[in-house]
């Protein structure tokens, strides 16, 4: 087993990073691999709450790299699937406890170990990003269709490319259909045409996202709803499928399945 | 093989430390480097260095593994000066910065007595993301997009095959006879020797079009040949 370390970032905060690893990884998990997701946001850490397993943390990140714990003993399997792992990150420390090349050794480490690393960078582009692309062999990009965040997307693939960790791939996330439609909101289109890299998937607006964080409980594990079904989309287009994108912005999802049945 | 302190030279200065590298090969440079900063480890502990690179040409992988290195030693590389515009360049690429004090308004290109004159151009064969900056002296072409937030300073004129979309300064040392061009005429804001313009049509999809200074007025209009 050779794992494949998929970092998940956007310069800008808030748009969704931590969120989409959370998804992705139920995604994947639930396609029998292997997982295993890394909190690369020391001092500010979201993953396990959004995963359900804060009350579970005994040992973190900082932990294993300074020796205290072995790795195995800071990953928590997430009950829920067979094959799901998070090793969180330290609250009560800061992006400095982490070196690039500890990161290095440890996804070295784990690499053998599972299928996929998935690791949710921290807002930026200082030591707390450079820790969590240090050891990426591919780097998913996430922005939302407004300008901000994708002038922000388009700084960092611009690093990407420098430190040679290109060609990154884009999730548009939390596109809103109606205001697309309107003409208020950057349109899938718009944002590629700027960014001009590959599209790995578009995440409509949900709020039921709010509800799943707070819950710990990914949308993933829902098939029904339409942003959890987006993440199972990305998560198999991750393992090489061929799927069509959702077409989120002339008509609902559910509209388009109906109209499909008739 | 040279002395060490012979080769590199530390020194505080406001900014933090000043790293300067002499003649010697790269390899020595940086291991001096490091053996100089293990003798006090302590001392250096989350410093944070101005590397002057003199005139050596390094690439994006000499620099990144340089600000590697120091980061294992709870260094922070912020800066590199450097006399070649590659080793400018690559520092841009990696977001550090290329000069300590502030930028000068005016006079950030110098004149162009240093042997660059306006007939040289410099061919950029990528598209330029928002965060990277080029400064040069003569003509800068450019074979692919400018993108918002992106800057070109040029003391000649300035073409772009693709779509101009970031901020583009001609003639910054005060030559009003630059010129702009670009496939995708829509600039952020556009600076020709001492004039400013913002482009009237927001969000409107731009047109092939050349900027000039004509009448001491910025105009841009569409290309015609002769």
């Amino acid at each position: 087993m050779t794992a494949k370390v998929t970092t998940v970032t956007s310069g800008k905060g808030g748009v969704g990073k931590t969120t989409a690893v959370a998804n992705i990884a139920v995604g994947l998990a639930s396609l029998g691999q292997r997982v295993v997701c890394v909190d690369g946001d020391i001092g500010l850490r979201n993953l396990d709450v959004v995963l359900g397993l804060e009350n579970r943390i005994v040992y973190d990140l900082v932990d294993v790299v300074e020796g205290r714990c072995r790795l195995r003993q800071a990953m928590i399997r997430d009950k829920r699937l067979p094959e799901l792992y998070l090793i969180p990150a330290a609250q009560t420390r800061d992006k400095s406890a982490v070196s690039p090349s500890d990161m290095v050794h440890l996804c070295d480490e784990l690499r053998q170990e599972c299928d996929w690393i998935l690791i949710d960078s921290p807002a930026g582009i200082e030591r707390g990003f450079r820790n969590s692309i240090a050891a990426a062999d591919q780097v998913l990009v996430m922005t939302n269709p407004e300008v901000s965040a994708v002038r922000d997307a388009d700084r960092v693939i611009g690093i990407l490319d420098a430190e040679e960790k290109g060609p990154a791939l884009l999730v548009i996330n939390r596109i809103k259909p109606a205001m697309v439609k309107r003409g208020d909101m950057l349109s899938v289109e718009d944002v590629l045409d700027l960014l001009a890299i590959q599209l790995v998937g578009i995440v409509p607006e949900d709020e039921n996202v709010i509800v799943a964080s707070n819950r710990g409980t990914p949308m993933a594990f829902d098939n029904k709803s339409k942003a959890g079904q987006a993440f199972h989309n990305i998560a198999r287009r991750l393992m090489g499928e061929e799927i069509p994108f959702m077409d989120v912005e002339n008509q609902g999802f559910f509209q388009r399945i109906f109209s499909g049945r008739k | 093989m040279k002395k060490e302190s012979s080769i590199i030279q530390i020194k505080g200065i406001r900014e933090g430390l000043m790293v300067s590298f002499g003649d010697a090969d790269w390899d020595s440079l940086t291991s001096a480097l490091i053996n100089q900063i293990e003798k006090r480890p302590t001392f250096y502990q989350s410093a944070r260095f101005v590397l002057d690179a003199g005139s050596h040409v390094l690439g994006n992988t000499e620099l990144i593994s340089l600000r590697d290195i120091l980061s294992e030693h709870g260094i922070t590389l912020w800066a590199v000066l450097s006399n070649s515009s590659t080793t400018e360049q690559s520092a841009q690429n990696l977001g550090l910065a290329t000069r300590i004090s502030r930028p000068k308004p005016v006079d950030v290109i110098q004149p162009a007595d240093e042997g660059i004159s306006e007939e040289k151009a410099l061919w950029i064969q990528h598209t330029l993301r928002s965060g990277t900056r080029i400064e040069y002296l003569g003509n800068v072409i450019v074979f692919g997009d400018v993108n918002p937030g992106a800057e070109i300073m040029a003391g000649g004129s300035v073409l772009i095959w693709g779509r101009l979309r970031g901020l583009v300064h001609a003639g910054a040392n005060g030559n009003e006879d630059a010129v702009v061009g670009a496939l995708e005429f829509s600039p952020m804001q556009l600076r020709i020797a001492g004039k400013i313009a913002v482009s009237p049509k927001k969000n409107a999809k731009g047109k092939l079009e050349i900027a000039k200074l004509q009448d001491g007025n910025l105009i841009a209009e569409p290309w015609k040949s002769g």
